[in-house]
């Protein structure tokens, strides 16, 4: 077995890269797709639930209350555009390329040759079956915020030491 | 070579490198069962039979013996129930704790250190009311093992995440809902996992087995056995995060008051996240909740009146029983109250290399690439474990002549993971500690780091505001 087979703390996930949440709050790669929530631009109220899906591309926005967005008719939306490129900042464009299975050409690949090498496919529309699972994962994190922290010690996070390298 | 007239402040680091009886034989049976966990138990083939039987054939001598061979011999059946599976994970837990004393005690020798005997233990807290959740956690985890790392699917690791939504507002069922969280977030990153090109086969089975034994009754319960009142002087802090939980461990002296035994003991502090709580937000989510933050960013001891402490030397922090002191400076600490003081034993189920977290100090060292020459051997140095959100950088380290860390050990080698260094800046000895931005900081990139972490846990906040309360 190699070293990092053998490591109890080997590092499998990097740690997300902080960014600004006030465009997208949420964005995961989780379930097969990249998914994730978007603020609404013009109503502080609303948000949209957009998703692509890995390997086929097909994409999909929605409100949280299930109304279609009304710029992913065949295209992808300003939504989805924003989720990529905010997607990229937290996770590295590799390993966003990577979960997607997009063949990113060029030699300093970034948000816009992710998606362009995903619109070049001419990708087909989903549908937006996943809105409410994807907003329901949102709210759990959100939820997260809610819980109340503990000086009682937790041995266990010594498997999990923080690192200074990140996605 | 290493003067022994400076009491037992330094370290003889050759002693760390010689070979530890049986310990190579211990780990390659937990070795063995850790590949029977790669493919999984539900159709077992030759070699995992032999893995099986060489976890039966290590504990043959313990009184887990008739237990494991019996588990091994239906797991190899591919028959395992729960209660086979969990006599396995309990003889693997066995073996690194054997690791465990035996890696501890060589580094007991080398720092000419004690430890205090058994501090007493209470009993585990006797309420059990969520005998639901730990069943409901167990039988996953058992579906995990059938399935094997490379079995995993989206479909079976998500079956996690009731388990510990449900566990986690129960602060009696932290220790499970962190640990499994953390675990299933790793587990979905890696899915599927039969595209998996390489498996953190030790780390996933460390995971795997301590997850299974915090599902028995009352074994994460770690109960306070007596109370310090005294002057607790901090040597640094260790944070460890996953993406949705983090924790800072202030490592300290503590000298009790009565003038007995001054102890090393450890406070804690955690709290769930979203997985965008990153850096320097950190510190924000735990700083109002354990005022010994602050006193570290300002280099202060804290005066304890009555503190809760664990029989492994854990403080139970309670703002209310503790005071800022007077200054104490870190590498003063360690060179006249480190040396005296005793360290607490390591609760039983704790026993193993990954919790290996020793504070020493050194000095008078070489630095190479990643590592410092001491005493002449070559120690790693993990300089990745230092949070992000402070100043101490893998360059101040290599810039260093002096450093307080912690000891560490894994995938069979010694590291240190640096604390705080100190540094000659024209002809001044300078202190960079890790965990100087714990409790805030005036540091020009620090307070960048803090707004922007401000505006993002702001941003959650205002959406958990209108969408959670609906």
């Amino acid at each position: 077995m190699s070293v990092w087979e053998k490591s109890s703390t080997a590092r499998v996930v990097p740690s997300a890269r902080p960014r600004k949440l006030a465009k997208v709050p949420f964005v995961e790669l989780a379930d097969g797709r990249l998914q994730g929530v978007v603020s609404s631009g013009s109503d502080i109220g609303r948000v949209y639930v957009s998703s692509v899906e890995a390997g086929s591309f097909a994409f999909a926005c929605s409100t949280n209350n299930n109304r279609p967005c009304g710029g992913a008719r065949g295209w992808f939306c300003n939504h989805i555009r924003a989720l990529i490129g905010e997607a990229v900042l937290q996770y590295g464009v590799e390993r966003v390329a990577r979960y997607l299975r997009a063949e990113v050409a060029g030699e300093a690949p970034d948000a816009d040759s992710v998606t362009h090498a995903m619109t070049a496919t001419r990708p087909a529309q989903g549908d937006s079956s996943a809105a409410a699972q994807v907003f329901s994962r949102f709210l759990r994190q959100l939820a997260y915020l809610e819980l109340a922290p503990t000086t009682a010690p937790l041995p266990e996070m010594q498997w999990f030491p923080t690192t200074r390298a990140v996605a | 070579m290493v003067p022994d007239d400076e009491g037992g402040g330094v370290m003889r680091a050759d002693l760390l490198y010689d070979g530890i009886d049986g310990l190579d034989e211990a780990l390659a049976a937990v070795d063995g069962f850790d590949e029977v966990l790669v493919s999984g138990l539900l159709r077992p083939g030759p070699a995992q039979a032999a893995g099986l039987a060489g976890v039966a054939e290590a504990v043959a001598g313990s009184p887990l013996a008739a237990r494991v061979a019996e588990a091994a011999e239906k797991a190899a059946a591919g028959t395992a129930g729960e209660d086979h599976l969990m006599a396995l994970a309990g003889a693997r837990t066995a073996l690194l704790g054997s690791a465990h004393d035996a890696l501890l005690a060589r580094v007991e020798e080398a720092l000419g250190r004690t430890r205090a005997e058994e501090d007493g233990t209470a009993p585990a807290d006797a309420a059990e009311p969520s005998a639901n959740l730990l069943a409901a956690a167990r039988s996953w985890l058992c579906d995990l093992a059938r399935a094997g790392w490379h079995g995993i699917d989206h479909e079976l690791i998500g079956g996690a995440a009731p388990v510990v939504s449900a566990m986690l507002p129960d602060p009696a069922l932290r220790r499970q809902a962190t640990l499994l969280d953390g675990f299933a977030a790793e587990l979905a990153a890696s899915c599927p996992g039969a595209s998996l090109e390489r498996v953190p086969v030790r780390r996933w089975a460390d995971l795997w087995s301590r997850a299974m034994l915090l599902t028995l009754p009352g074994a994460a319960s770690a109960p306070a056995v007596g109370e310090a009142t005294g002057r607790l002087l901090p040597l640094g802090v260790d944070v460890q995060e996953h993406a949705t939980a983090v924790q800072a461990q202030v490592h300290a002296v503590f000298e009790p008051a009565d003038g007995g035994t001054p102890r090393l003991v450890r406070a804690s502090v955690s709290a769930p996240k979203p997985d965008t709580v990153v850096g320097a937000g950190l510190w924000q989510l735990l700083r109002p909740h354990m005022s010994l933050l602050a006193a570290v960013s300002e280099g202060r001891a804290m005066d304890l009146d009555a503190m809760p402490v664990t029989g492994e030397g854990d403080l139970i922090w309670d703002d209310a029983r503790a005071r800022t002191g007077e200054p104490a400076e870190v590498f003063a600490t360690a060179r006249v109250a480190l040396p005296t003081a005793a360290a607490f034993a390591t609760a039983p189920l704790d026993r193993h290399p990954a919790r290996i977290a020793v504070p020493v100090l050194l000095e008078g060292y070489a630095v190479e690439e990643d590592a410092f020459q001491v005493a002449g051997v070559r120690l790693v140095v993990d300089s990745d474990r230092v949070p992000a959100a402070g100043p101490l950088t893998p360059e101040a380290v290599a810039s260093s002549g002096a450093c307080v860390g912690l000891l560490r050990w894994d995938a069979g080698e010694f590291l240190v993971q640096p604390l705080a260094v100190e540094r000659m800046v024209r002809k001044k000895a300078v202190a960079v500690h890790a965990g100087a931005w714990a409790g805030g900081t005036a540091d020009k990139a620090g307070v960048r780091a803090e707004k922007a972490a401000t505006d993002a846990v702001k941003v959650l906040r205002e959406r958990a505001g209108k969408l959670l309360r609906k």
